[in-house]
């Protein structure tokens, strides 16, 4: 009990693997795209999650170890990675309206051409 | 100033995230999962807000529940949702998929409590605050600048790519 009334870096981590494995269900079981590039987004916002958590947590390491109030290097990389999710949004969601544009069709399934 | 009860936020917000996650993925209605995507996003930003990230956690409001949603709430509106509701919403793989999703996340479990004694379990103490923005600023433009380009040039070749995705004639 009292692990869990304690918030620790672990609980953070946890939380984002929690956050990613739904998002995993969701990019390999769903048939519409949307929802998929929306897993997608949840995928990543679980890394962003790690990513602060572990910023956090690294602040209060001593300064000899790299760490220290100015060791933001997790927040910086959650900003690039908020940026690739951006711009993975605008690529994909081009590509879906191309593709419903050829196959009147939001369904992934019909994605074929390439398939075995 | 201290946090304030931080294990009952915690949990709140994990629950409200968590929620979220789950109405995005089981939801027929594309609108629908947006609208649970962006409860999901609003958590997480007040999660940072938590770890004392308070500029990530603006950007997270400001550009992904504000632009990336909208930006998606259009496209649902552009392609038409109405057939893809009535179809199957799951494909034939359901099954591997959930079983993968549980594999991985059992390696994940494995992990953590392996791991827990890596990560000390008194509270974590930090010294900065109210300059956050101006110390990420400074890593931005200093330490980080020329990833800093490059990522403006992959916004540049992502602008490029939607317009040309979306043209009529490629």
């Amino acid at each position: 009990m009292q692990s869990m009334l304690h918030i620790t870096t672990l609980h953070y981590l946890v939380l984002g693997a929690a956050l990613f494995l739904l998002g995993v269900i969701g990019v390999l079981t769903r048939r519409n795209v949307v929802i998929v590039l929306m897993s997608i987004e949840l995928i990543l916002n679980a890394v962003n999650l790690n990513l602060v958590a572990f910023s956090h947590y690294w602040q209060s390491m001593p300064s000899r170890l790299g760490g220290g109030p100015t060791a933001l290097h997790g927040q910086i990389f959650s900003i690039f990675v908020i940026t690739d999710a951006a711009a993975e949004a605008a690529v994909g969601l081009g590509i879906l309206i191309a593709f419903f544009r050829n196959k009147e069709t939001v369904n992934i399934d019909e994605v074929n051409l390439l398939k075995w | 100033m201290a946090p304030v009860a931080t294990p009952f936020f915690f949990y709140l917000l994990s629950a409200l995230m968590l929620v979220g996650g789950i109405l995005v993925i089981t939801r027929k209605n594309p609108v629908h999962s947006a609208l649970a995507l962006i409860t999901t996003l609003l958590a997480q930003a007040a999660i940072y807000l938590m770890l004392y990230a308070p500029f990530v956690a603006g950007v997270q409001i400001i550009l992904y529940a504000g632009g990336i949603m909208v930006l998606f709430l259009f496209v649902i509106m552009l392609v038409s949702i109405d057939r893809s509701i009535k179809e199957r919403q799951f494909n034939s793989q359901w099954l591997i998929g959930v079983v993968a999703a549980t594999a991985l996340g059992g390696l994940l479990i494995a992990v953590y409590t392996k791991g827990a004694s890596l990560f000390p379990g008194g509270p974590v103490t930090v010294a900065a605050e109210g300059d956050n923005t101006q110390r990420v600023a400074s890593l931005l433009y200093g330490q980080y600048m020329f990833s800093f380009e490059i990522a403006s040039l992959l916004l540049l070749v992502a602008i490029i790519g939607a317009v040309v995705m979306a043209k009529k004639r490629i």
